[in-house]
């Protein structure tokens, strides 16, 4: 494979460069774990264009960088990688990861970051519908969501775990929305925080507002930071902001929805 | 005034004669039926508790104990049954949906029951499979096309084949996850499974660590709550599962209450301890046949291709063209769940109201691809409500390639159908994570009893065959004339593509 492949390979430093023009996705992929098999462990991607699947189920620490638009489910299941998107993100980005981060300078569409346990996602624009829909945590693993523009409806829907902060950047949360409706949806675990004040009547059944304590404030300083970091932007003006917190109103949301008829509650 | 489970379903009637006052009745009991009062010295049996599963009776030492359909009923009348007067009371009092567990249990009409087998007579030697060799293997899987060669290279094969499962025997083990059922429970299905030579699924609980050594014999399972879905354990199972829908309830979630997530659910799951585990009702990824797409492929590219991926649905009214969707979405095998297939808790109302007979849905599944010629790109695996080599005879001759059995394999463990599987409180440490109660199911003898049984239905299916004259249960899959049904409409007849008795 990699004979057939070598024209549109090349090294660079550590870098192992990828022209993806034209490529179909499961002969991108299956180059990249042939590279990785070969011991290749940085890769620039170029000109990609709507390649699904790209570092799925990927485990390590691996450094992939891509130029264009990254398909559906980039990095899904992935267990490790970091992944640098100098363009935008589809559908299902981050679905069910395990750990590693995809840091997106464009924009990204549907369910980005659905069912994941662990690692982080930047996106510095925005973000389509149930972004962060039924993530997760467990034991030391909490993954995180931070986008820097505005998210669609049903902003972590289901939600079991993690964090989600969204900024609104160059909005007036003030006087505009940087979030759909139905926010949190079914929520059962984990936090949102919002940039400004979001009303109650833009909830979802069983998400609440919540106050924001010392222990919030630190994990919104520190996630912006991060994603300042790799923006260039002043994390210092951003957290002058007020937020507002979003999580579920219990753990078992839905107990007492049923009856029995031997066991008396 | 409680009306709950009033009057009761069951009576417990204990000979004072026999009993011997040893109190083993109590210990027995996980619903709290039995009690005795030391100091009046008296015996006190909480009748509307019992859910008649017999335990106790089972072990009472001296056989003291009967376990009695109850005669106090209301006043009788046909449609105002004892049991829809008291679900009304019941939900009157709690206002609550009501819960159950295991399979339908409306009299629908059983199609197994109205299929007969054909046999050889004079003209038409049968074979005695003691004699002769009979080929139970089956292959689940995309199966090619053609085969091409490599040229110049004598027998090399050209043609990429896709992964299959290899099945000594055409039964598995359906996907009944640790959580809903305990671990000694899986072990004894998961050491059966290897020891026969097929497969068990987890269910959507995740694989528990003590099951590691068996994966090559395991199918993992991605439901809509993608719990413990992780690519170390998709890459460690010998197969994939989508679950998309399930018999019992098809078209509705699941959920394991907060307080059965036990620490050790927790790990294997990869939840936090004590939160609710929701599985939603839709995955929230597919909502389309393009979707579910993705989703399988994404599950092959994390696997590299090297497991077959099925996708489990409930049969329901169009189920023909959604399983050609999911077999053209790329699906390895479609999974077809009957309106029998079983659960460990349910609403009631859809365990019992939603979706179609299994025998249906396979005929007109396997009608559907043949007729598509795309028969061969996956294989179909039936499940729900199958109750013997028969049954599975007839799920092979209608079309399937192998059959998955859940309720079947838990009753060889000990289970007695009690229903109350939702509970927690299984009396035969199959349901249950209650410490004392999983000690009832020793794991050496559950894989034991699980492993008889797929032996027998498999000497039994190899007599089938024998009298039909046929050497391969592959010459019984999708043969329709080997079967006639008795006592069928003819439009029932057309559906299944069998002919009446005396045709
Ligand atoms: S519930 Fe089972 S163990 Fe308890 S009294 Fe009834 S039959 Fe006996
Ligand atoms: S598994 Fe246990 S609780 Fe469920 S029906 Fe069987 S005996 Fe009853």
């Amino acid at each position: 494979m990699l004979q057939e492949f070598k024209k549109i390979i090349r090294e660079e430093e550590d870098f192992v460069i990828i022209d993806a023009k034209g490529i179909y996705y499961r002969e991108l992929n299956e180059l990249i774990n042939e590279l990785i098999l070969n011991g290749s462990k940085k890769f620039r991607i170029l000109n990609v264009n709507g390649q699904r699947f790209i570092a799925d189920g990927l485990r390590g620490g691996y450094y992939i960088e891509i130029y264009g638009t990254a398909g559906d489910d980039l990095g899904g299941f992935a267990n490790g990688p970091t992944i640098v998107i100098h363009g935008d993100i589809q559908d299902g980005a981050g679905n069910t990861m395990n750990e590693g981060k995809i840091i997106v300078h464009g924009s990204g569409t549907d369910i980005i970051g659905h069912s994941m346990r662990g690692g982080k996602i930047f996106v510095k624009g925005e973000v389509g519908y149930r972004v962060g829909i039924h993530m997760k945590e467990y034991k030391e693993q909490i993954p995180v969501i931070v986008v820097g523009a505005t998210a669609g409806d049903f902003l972590g829907e289901y939600m079991a775990g993690g964090r989600i902060i969204i900024l609104g950047l160059e909005k007036r949360p003030e006087v505009e929305d940087i979030v759909g409706d139905w926010i949190g949806t079914g929520i059962h675990g984990g936090a949102i925080y919002i940039r400004g004040v979001i009303t109650k009547d833009k909830l979802g059944y069983s998400a609440n507002i919540k106050e924001i304590d010392e222990n919030d404030r630190k994990i919104i300083e520190k996630n912006v930071r991060e994603f300042c970091s790799y923006f260039g932007l002043d994390a210092d003006e951003i957290l002058k902001s007020k937020f507002t917190k979003i999580a579920p109103i219990s753990r078992n949301p839905f107990a007492a929805m049923y009856s029995d008829s031997r066991e008396n509650k | 005034m409680v009306w709950k489970n009033f009057p009761p379903d069951f009576y417990v009637r204990v000979d004072k004669e026999l009993c011997i006052n040893c109190m083993r009745c109590i210990k027995e009991c996980s619903f709290g039926v039995h009690e005795y009062d030391r100091k009046k010295e008296l015996w006190k049996r909480h009748h509307e508790k019992c859910v008649g599963c017999l335990r106790c009776a089972a072990m009472c030492p001296a056989k003291a104990i009967n376990i009695e359909k109850s005669r106090m009923e209301y006043s009788p009348h046909p449609v105002w049954t004892n049991k829809v007067r008291k679900d009304i009371k019941m939900q009157a009092e709690t206002g609550g949906v009501i819960l159950t567990a295991m399979g339908n249990e409306v009299p629908y009409l059983s199609y197994f029951d109205h299929l007969v087998l054909d046999a050889c007579q004079v003209t038409n030697p049968s074979i005695d499979p003691l004699r002769e060799p009979m080929e139970l293997r089956t292959f689940i899987g995309r199966k090619s096309e053609r085969f091409d060669l490599e040229e110049d290279s004598g027998a090399s094969l050209k043609t990429e084949i896709a992964p299959n499962l290899k099945l000594e025997t055409p039964i598995m083990f359906a996907h009944m996850s640790y959580g809903s059922i305990s671990i000694e429970a899986q072990l004894s299905m998961a050491r059966a499974a290897s020891k026969i030579g097929t497969f068990m699924g987890t269910g959507e609980g995740g694989m528990h660590k003590d099951l590691y050594q068996y994966a090559d014999h395991i199918i993992t399972q991605v439901a809509s709550g993608r719990f413990a879905v992780h690519e170390e354990y998709l890459k460690r199972g010998a197969a994939i599962e989508i679950k998309i829908g399930q018999g019992a309830k098809p078209g509705i979630g699941g959920h394991l209450p907060g307080k059965k997530v036990t620490k050790e659910i927790s790990e294997t799951r990869m939840i936090p301890e004590g939160s609710d585990a929701i599985s939603p009702a839709p995955h929230h990824d597919i909502y389309s046949i393009e979707d579910l797409s993705r989703l399988i492929y994404a599950l092959k590219e994390a696997t590299r291709y090297k497991k077959p991926v099925f996708v489990k649905i409930a049969a329901v009214h169009n189920v023909a063209p959604i399983a050609v969707g999911v077999i053209r979405a790329g699906a390895d095998a479609v999974v077809l769940d009957g309106f029998r297939g079983g659960t460990g808790a349910a609403p009631q109302v859809h365990r019992d109201h939603h979706g179609i007979p299994l025998e249906v849905a396979i005929a007109t599944v396997d009608r559907r691809l043949r007729e598509e010629g795309i028969r061969h790109w996956g294989s179909i695996i039936a499940s729900g409500g199958i109750r013997c080599s028969a049954d599975v005879a007839k799920a092979i001759a209608l079309g399937a390639d192998a059959i998955y059995i859940g309720t079947g394999a838990l009753v060889a463990m000990g289970c007695t159908v009690c229903k109350k599987c939702y509970t927690g409180k299984c009396p035969w440490g199959i349901a249950t994570q209650i410490p004392e109660l999983r000690k009832r199911l020793n794991p050496d003898e559950g894989a034991k009893r699980a492993a008889n049984l797929l032996e027998a239905w498999s000497h039994e299916l190899k007599e089938i065959l024998g009298a039909l004259g046929l050497n391969s249960i592959e010459s019984l899959r999708g043969n329709r004339d080997r079967l006639r049904g008795v006592g069928l409409n003819e439009i029932d007849l057309e559906i299944l593509g069998v002919k009446p008795a005396g045709w």
